[in-house]
């Protein structure tokens, strides 16, 4: 991507993603995740790994170690920094960062199709929502009820969360472009299931809680 | 700092001075003649403190490290970099005091692990909770309220001494800045006292009479159990955006004058489940941690560095007055988000983009930051120009916005208008002000020196003019130290310190002679009586 280019302080050509191979100087960082960490196009990450390369870039190219050079590496370092602290933001969380590999691949992943129940989940979105609207009238009857729909939403987010974890290894086990593709649109739509399921647990919460306060 | 009018109206009725009345985007306060903003008083703070350490130092100081309540948004960073400028100081960083804390603090001991920081102050709080590893110091999560200190401690107990004083003595004395003053003095002595003893009495005098109150330990934590109870949501809120449970945390460091009170340490203790570190003293700690954090910046110290995070969400204004959030709070800084704009309305040439601090969902709840003016666009149907706007929360927790315009290519003008704060052009304008004021302070002072100079003198001739010396000169002689006497007189009311100085040497040398015989004679008296 944006590795091929000339430095711009001292002309050589393809210069290196960071650092000029020859002068040593910050280069205009890429955007895209992967290439910047140098890490391989894979979903499964591991944290360990992640977490030691932000470190050890964190300490190449954070602007405080900046201070005292040219008014265009400043702004690289602000530059590649702010890249640097969303690319580990993103990647260290598997849901963010299946969002980031499907949405550069060109997958829309708008929030529209998650409103969209999911037909397996019909019947008990429906009775827990029957459960809220009672709640809210004041009825604190269906409380234990509304606590077990929450445990077993939990439990299907974890069933989600291991199969999540299944595709992630099957795609990465793919070497040509259409078999990864075939993948990431599975995954895509466990996503889209997955963040229904998360927003439904967020509103019990959000009702719960404000009956505590 | 950083505050509007609405902000501290509640307020503005317990402090000591008046809010002048141009105070609609920037606070002014009425002091005397003068009109001065927040940044401006803070400049002569900060100017004290330069001339401080360039006396210690010996050589100019023109760069800084300035530290904040790591809870402060952005319009109260901004101003703390307008007040370092006001009184000439380039502001390389703003560091955040927990995160400070934690550089002083973990340093010398290699420490590894999480880390909470519980900064509680005179009149702000802040939690933050970071990693330490291998020299990297990562804040996980910061929370933190920047309205809430001791100095609200101190103004419960106030309060009860000026109720008393209402019933006992029959006298309001709550509108009365000096007597106000007396008794905050009287009343923060007996907060301190109350860390170390059971019981202590708040006393003073007003006018000629004398209050005294008598005050256990167990009545003032009843009295300010709700204060400490209050920093307590901010540590959950933080320990649950850092994802960790109290017992994840390894150290508890306290940092902060209100930490010395018992109560705040055993509250503190029992929310983290660990006994907080106390061995260093929680008023200079944070300082340490900025000198460190200069040693960074200037290269001097190689193998640390601060990831910090952004205390607050970043969002902009869209349909219906809603945020949209751009950039979440506890994000590591810097932090950017780029977002495309376009028109509305064909051959629109503006966009204004509203961005905004905080939480909640709605505009009206969020803090307003500034409005930015997207100029210039070239003019085309509705929807069809990209501006990319990329917003950028840069290391000292301070938003940039620069915008391209993505079909033609070419950077788009962005003009910022502060929701809160001081433009560009202000700080200019106290800049120069301040030179100014700088130079005529400067002179003041030469020419307070040179007549603490003559005074010496003054003295001294006065004195001789009475000794045996005096008689010994002749006539002449007499004459001359008398002119140069009346001579230094004559000036000594000016303004010109170079005059005065001028004066001072003539009558050191006119007065010469006489000196000598005074030293001769003292010499003589010292030596009568003694057997040579």
């Amino acid at each position: 991507m944006a590795s091929h280019h000339d430095c711009w302080q001292c002309g050589t050509p393809d210069a290196g993603s960071l650092f000029c191979r020859y002068c040593n100087s910050l280069q205009a960082p890429t955007p895209d995740y992967y290439v910047f960490l140098g890490l391989p196009r894979r979903l499964a990450v591991d944290p360990a790994i992640l977490q030691k390369q932000f470190y050890a870039m964190s300490r190449m190219l954070h602007p405080d170690r900046y201070t005292r050079r040219s008014e265009q590496e400043k702004r690289y370092s602000l530059e590649a920094s702010s890249i640097l602290n969303d690319a580990y933001r993103v990647l260290r969380d598997p849901i963010a960062r299946a969002e980031y590999v499907l949405r550069e691949a060109g997958f829309e992943i708008g929030e529209q199709r998650s409103k969209d129940v999911p037909p397996e989940l019909l019947e008990e979105v429906f009775e827990l929502n029957m459960a809220l609207d009672e709640l809210r009238a004041g009825d604190s009857e269906v409380l234990p009820q509304l606590q077990e729909s929450r445990h077993n939403f939990k439990l299907m987010l974890a069933r989600i969360d291991s199969v999540l974890e299944e595709h992630f290894q099957r795609h990465d086990g793919q070497q040509d472009v259409a078999s990864r593709r075939a993948v990431l649109e599975q995954i895509r739509n466990v996503l889209h299931r997955r963040r229904y399921i998360s927003n439904l647990v967020s509103e019990v919460d959000k009702q719960l809680s404000s009956r505590n306060a | 700092m950083g505050r509007g009018l609405d902000d501290v109206r509640e307020e503005a009725r317990l402090l000591p001075f008046q809010i002048a009345e141009c105070s609609e985007q920037v606070i002014h306060l009425q002091l005397g003649e003068r009109r001065l903003t927040p940044p401006e008083i803070s400049a002569q703070v900060l100017r004290e403190l330069k001339a401080r350490a360039e006396a210690y130092l010996g050589e100019e100081v023109t760069q800084a490290v300035i530290t904040v309540p790591a809870y402060y948004n952005d319009a109260q960073r901004q101003a703390t970099k307008d007040a370092g400028r006001i009184c000439g100081l380039e502001v390389l960083r703003l560091v955040n005091k927990p995160t400070a804390a934690a550089l002083a603090y973990g340093l010398d001991k290699r420490k590894q692990g999480v880390v909470a920081v519980y900064d509680f102050g005179g009149g702000t709080f802040d939690i933050s909770i970071l990693r330490l590893h291998e020299g990297i110091f990562e804040v996980l999560a910061t929370n933190g309220d920047t309205h809430l200190g001791g100095d609200d401690i101190d103004n419960l107990l106030l309060a009860i001494a000026l109720e008393d004083i209402r019933t006992d003595w029959s006298q309001d004395l709550s509108s009365s800045g000096e007597a106000v003053q007396t008794i905050r003095r009287a009343v923060i002595d007996a907060k301190e006292r109350l860390s170390f003893l059971p019981s202590t009495t708040i006393e003073f005098s007003w006018q000629g009479r004398a209050y005294q109150r008598q005050i256990t330990r167990e009545l003032f934590e009843q009295l300010i159990g709700g204060i400490v109870g209050r920093t307590l949501g901010p540590c959950r809120k933080a320990l649950r955006d850092a994802g960790l449970e109290p017992e994840q945390i390894d150290e508890v460091v306290l940092v902060g004058g209100s930490t010395r009170i018992p109560l705040v340490r055993s509250s503190v203790e029992a929310l983290f489940r660990a006994k907080p570190h106390t061995e260093l003293n929680p008023d200079e700690v944070v300082a340490l941690g900025a000198a460190v954090q200069a040693g960074i910046l200037s290269g001097q110290v190689e193998d640390h560095l601060l990831l910090d995070v952004t205390p607050l969400s970043l969002g902009i204004e869209t349909m219906g007055g809603v945020v949209s959030k751009l950039i979440h709070r506890n994000s590591t800084i810097p932090a950017s988000a780029t977002e495309v704009f376009t028109t509305s309305v064909d051959g629109q040439q503006n966009v204004l983009i509203h961005v905004l601090q905080g939480e909640r969902e709605l505009v009206k709840d969020c803090r307003s930051l500034a409005r930015f003016d997207l100029k210039g666009i070239e003019p085309m149907p509705a929807g069809m120009p990209r501006i990319e706007v990329r917003f950028m929360i840069d290391a000292n927790g301070i938003l940039n916005v620069t915008a391209r315009d993505t079909r033609g290519g070419k950077e788009q003008s962005v003009e910022v208008k502060p929701s809160y704060g001081l433009t560009d052009e202000q700080v200019e304008a106290m800049i120069l002000e301040s030179y100014d004021k700088a130079e005529e302070d400067f002179k003041a002072r030469q020419v307070r020196e040179a007549r603490v100079e003559a005074d010496t003198i003054l003295a001294a001739v006065d004195k001789a003019r009475s000794s045996a010396a005096w008689h010994d000169l002749d006539d002449s002689e007499r004459a001359a130290v008398d002119l140069a006497l009346n001579q230094l007189q004559m000036v000594y009311h000016g303004d010109d310190h170079n005059l005065i100085r001028g004066r001072i040497e003539q009558l050191d040398n006119a007065t010469r002679k006489l000196a000598e015989s005074m030293m001769n004679s003292a010499v003589r008296t010292a030596l009568k009586g003694t057997k040579i």
